[in-house]
């Protein structure tokens, strides 16, 4: 640190503190290295370990363009670093020759960064038509439809409509067609590749071809009002025969409940302002909120935020926007026993 | 004039009472002094906008956080991202061009001084309007960028969505109106001389930031004019079912919203190519480059806006377009790193600490740079639209950038504007702080973006891997914290004893140099006649070829000064911003006090055009 002056003189005496500039180099190394001591990739929402062909055709440029970032990256600073450390004053140095700038440089290393931004766009534009040609024939597809705050799943192909669970089978072709009946949403399933925004009355197209069977998170990734951070979603990628199962499972109409309890939950469903919003095929045919035939078939409900078991349903049921604040759905004053009764039926669709 | 004199700052005379010193300020024309209020109000206002992000860091510290619900959350993040783009940064940005411009051309003030007032206060009134709807409970909740048709009055009925669309239209006519001024200011009131290639870089960056910002102010204007008379008067322009289009409002925000990104940036890059020049003590390398540099990307920022929508499906042919043309921006960006990087090359750099806040810039602004490169390819950008690995990126631009630029202003120039010295160790350690505290909040959230964590969530699952690094996250939010309450301490400590400053504490190499600190009212004695981009070093150094350094001119005589001609104050600007806050606060009141607000400013405004003053012989210019 310099000593304390009285006031500044032109050429203040001074020991260089060139340790003080590898401090900043120190910074950015440790920051970094820390990082990737803690740095998993694996996890559910990864966006870099692709496990479809449009996730795979994205994350090729961007490893592309992160390998060239990095170089230019370190050379930027390495020759920071370096000027600052060759370049400090040092005790009676004279004032250096005052350079006004070097053509044929400064023409050099604009033409250098043209070049590796051409090596950039080239594979960019291809991706970019490559990604969004029309679906072929065979394509699976599926119908979304994003609404505050959770997605309904239809197949037209299949006649059958789900909410917060998407099932696709892999290396068939998925084709969704974005909807928006309310605000503007982003239908994004990170691990299956990029986003795609859903916007009223425009129907957005999405293709891609799951490649690896699992289970994968999705999420609203545009800001769509209070309970954005709760728009979430699953996708369960199937192998072509189980996706056969899941479809004839989903296609056949729900069993009669036989427990009395359920009995009762069914009776307070079809008296109640369930109905107006809700569809379970044969039962009522409501279109605002989720259709349930099968409701008890899905690991989880209410915009994928809560697993679907008795006493999250109750709750559920008993206080919406407590569990999902600004919830459309409204709490009807179910109580005790009738929210019990209610949890019991919506729990023996399956 | 001796009503005036009185009011200069640093002026001998004492300033007769506490209320006629608030008068003073309040009537202010000097472009100096409503610099400082531009300054001083806006580092005000960046602490609210960080103890906003403060809160939401808290929140987002651990999965499954109740600190705050999400109604809270929403407006936090609205509030903070406004605040900093349109209270904070961009007026921290006017502080140092109405205080810096004048002297750096060699002019005695602005083209307007009024208008320059009526600026400031229809800022201020601004600002305060859309924070007055914390005290009215309805505080913003659409998003700093609004997204129609959520901002509709089907799908947000409350007055929360008024307050931010008035309150950025009454920002709008505030940054007009300055950009006007400054425009003419820079056409007109250069030294004789000061040819536009002989301007500083900071009057060159500040010039483009002009064109910019009364061009790409009018875009929002007309979206927020669109979205008021769709949520007062009925219209449809946003409403989708009645055949509206809420993508207009993208097109028109984003038309506006990138340029304003330039406007954000431009004027910390002129910072930066002043402070390096002088504490390398060497011209700025390439000087006609940088410019150009500056022109084009001032150029290509306004045909890049659809890059903040390649994910809204706009068809492969837009995309590309998009795609090209932002990497085209790359190119001078990037030349201007190297040109600053040559800038250092051979120099006899002086370690002090507005330098380590522009190699700062430097090497933040960088990484800011190059991930923008890769969100440039929508492939790419559709991986990372929305989420942290955005909000990670244009930190690093805006803070990485912007406000280490605009700090190493604010250190560079704070001994020509207050007449003391910051104190340097406090400076530094400022300055090591604030470095280690951004790298920890905003290093690890590329990786949370990348690892699919989205952005304006108040919430998330404790089972995405998420956990551990927006906690180191939090932590470093609070070190940025501790290192601005460091820049505090300084200011108080040497505002009370620090040391006094010579006119050229950093052997500077600019006209502002030249003249006293802090300057009198009337900044040059004599206006000075100019030969070169570093005038003040040719004069102190000879030109480096042989040249000798310039004879200097004789002392400036009592005559002199009392012939100079400075613009009386005025209480009309105040008045006016006070009159059109009455009238368009109305619009959440009753029609009644539109009109009589309306009146009220009609009145003002022809009082403010018909105010005597002196005619204008003697008039410095």
């Amino acid at each position: 640190m310099p000593p304390q002056r009285s006031t500044v003189s032109r050429f203040p005496k001074r020991r260089p503190d060139w340790t003080l500039v590898g401090l900043l180099g120190a910074v950015v190394f440790l920051t970094s290295a820390c990082s990737w001591v803690g740095w998993n990739w694996d996890t559910p929402m990864s966006t870099v370990i692709p496990k479809s062909d449009f996730g795979k055709t994205t994350h090729a440029i961007f490893m592309l363009i992160s390998w060239w970032t990095l170089g230019i990256f370190i050379a930027v600073e390495g020759i920071l670093l370096y000027a600052c450390w060759r370049f400090r004053e040092r005790p009676g140095a004279a004032i250096p020759k005052q350079v006004h700038g070097h053509t044929v440089l400064e023409i050099s290393w604009t033409i250098a960064f043209a070049v590796i931004l051409l090596i950039f766009a080239i594979p960019t534009i291809q991706a970019i038509f490559k990604t969004q040609e029309a679906p072929a024939a065979t394509a699976l597809r599926v119908e979304v439809f994003g609404k505050q705050w959770w997605w309904e799943f239809r197949y037209p192909q299949h006649k059958i409509t789900t909410a917060n669970e998407l099932h696709l089978p892999t290396g068939q072709a998925a084709a969704f067609f974005l909807n928006a009946p309310d605000v503007i949403h982003s239908f994004w399933i990170p691990q299956l590749g990029g986003k795609r925004d859903v916007v009223p009355h425009r129907v957005n197209l999405l293709t891609m071809t799951p490649e690896v069977p699992g289970e994968y998170p999705g999420q609203c990734a545009e800001y769509c009002g209070m309970s954005h951070a709760n728009m979430r979603f699953r996708v369960i990628v199937h192998t072509p025969a189980d996706f056969e199962k899941w479809v004839k499972s989903q296609q056949t109409a729900p069993v009669e409940p036989t427990d009395p309890v359920a009995q009762q939950g069914k009776t307070i469903f079809t008296q109640s302002a369930c109905v107006g919003c809700h569809t379970i095929n044969g039962v009522s045919a409501g279109h605002i909120g989720p259709d349930l035939t099968h409701f008890a078939s899905r690991k989880t409900f209410a915009g994928s935020l809560m697993t679907t078991t008795p006493e999250n349903l109750v709750k559920w049921i008993e206080n919406p926007e407590h569990m999902k604040p600004g919830a459309l759905m409204p709490n009807l004053g179910m109580k005790g026993e009738q929210s019990k009764a209610l949890a019991a039926y919506l729990l023996s669709l399956k | 004039m001796a009503t005036h004199a009185a009011f200069m700052p640093g002026a001998k005379v004492e300033t007769p009472t506490f209320w006629g010193a608030v008068a003073s300020w309040l009537t202010t024309v000097d472009h100096k002094r409503i610099g400082i209020l531009y300054g001083s109000s806006a580092f005000i206002f960046f602490l609210i906008g960080g103890i906003e992000a403060l809160i939401m860091r808290l929140q987002l510290a651990r999965p499954d956080n109740t600190l705050v619900g999400a109604q809270t959350f929403n407006e936090l993040f609205t509030m903070h991202g406004t605040t900093m783009v349109f209270l904070a940064i961009m007026p921290m940005s006017a502080s140092f061009f109405n205080y810096m411009i004048p002297l750096q051309i060699g002019a005695r003030d602005v083209a307007f001084p009024r208008l320059n007032a009526l600026s400031y206060w229809i800022f201020l009134a601004g600002a305060l309007f859309l924070h007055a709807s914390f005290v009215f409970g309805a505080v913003p909740d659409g998003g700093w960028f609004g997204y129609a048709n959520l901002t509709s009055a089907q799908f947000s009925p409350r007055h929360t969505i008024d307050f931010w669309m008035l309150g950025l239209q009454i920002l709008g006519i505030s940054s007009m109106l300055a950009g006007f001024n400054f425009l003419v200011t820079i056409i007109n009131m250069r030294a004789p001389g000061m040819t536009l290639m002989r301007m500083p870089v900071f009057v060159w960056m500040s010039f483009v930031t002009q064109f910019l910002i009364v061009l790409a102010f009018p875009c929002i204007t007309v979206g927020l004019i669109l979205l008021m008379f769709d949520r007062f008067f009925g219209t449809l322009f946003y409403v989708p079912a009645a055949g509206g289009d809420p993508l207009l409002w993208q097109h028109l925000f984003w038309l506006f919203g990138h340029p304003e990104v330039y406007i954000l940036i431009l004027p910390a890059m002129g910072i930066v190519s002043e402070i390096l020049p002088t504490f390398a003590r060497k011209p700025l390398f390439g000087a006609p480059v940088v410019i150009y540099s500056g022109i084009m990307i001032g150029f290509f920022g306004f045909g890049v806006w659809s890059h903040h929508m390649f994910s809204v499906g706009m068809g492969p042919v837009a995309d590309a377009a998009f795609s090209i043309s932002t990497m085209l921006i790359a190119v001078p960006t990037g030349v201007k790193i190297f040109n600053w990087l040559g800038t250092l090359w051979g120099g006899s750099i002086r370690f002090q600490t507005p330098l380590y806040f522009a190699l700062g810039f430097i090497a933040m602004f960088t990484m800011g740079g190059l991930s923008g490169v890769m969100h440039a390819s929508p492939p790419v950008d559709l991986q990372q639209t929305d989420t942290y690995f955005v909000v990670a990126h244009f930190h690093y631009v805006l803070f990485g950038g912007s406000i280490f630029g605009l700090f190493g202003g604010a250190y560079y120039w704070w001994p020509k504007i207050t007449g003391k010295l910051l104190d340097e160790r406090l400076g530094k350690v400022h300055f090591w702080l604030m470095m280690l505290g951004f790298n920890l909040t905003f290093f690890p959230q590329h990786y949370l973006g990348l690892i699919g964590m989205p952005r304006r969530i108040y919430t998330y699952a404790p089972d995405l891997g998420w956990n551990f690094w927006n906690l180191i996250s939090t932590i470093g939010a609070f070190t940025i914290a501790v290192s601005f309450l460091i820049f505090i301490y300084n200011v108080i400590r040497t505002t009370r004893s620090g040391k006094v400053a010579s006119p050229d504490p950093w052997d500077g190499r600019t006209l502002e140099w030249s003249i006293p600190s802090p300057p009198p009212v009337y900044n040059f004695a004599r206006v000075p006649q100019v030969h070169d981009r570093d005038d003040l070093w040719l004069q102190k150094y000879g030109d480096g070829h042989g040249g000798a350094p310039r004879p200097k001119a004789g002392p400036v005589t009592a005559a002199e000064i009392a012939a100079i001609h400075m613009p009386p104050t005025s209480f009309w600007p105040i008045i006016l911003a006070i009159a059109m806050a009455v009238m368009i606060s109305g619009l959440l009141i009753s029609t009644y006090q539109i009109i009589i607000g309306g009146l009220l400013t009609l009145y003002c405004m022809y009082k403010f055009a018909m105010e005597l003053h002196r005619p204008p012989e003697g008039h410095g210019h």
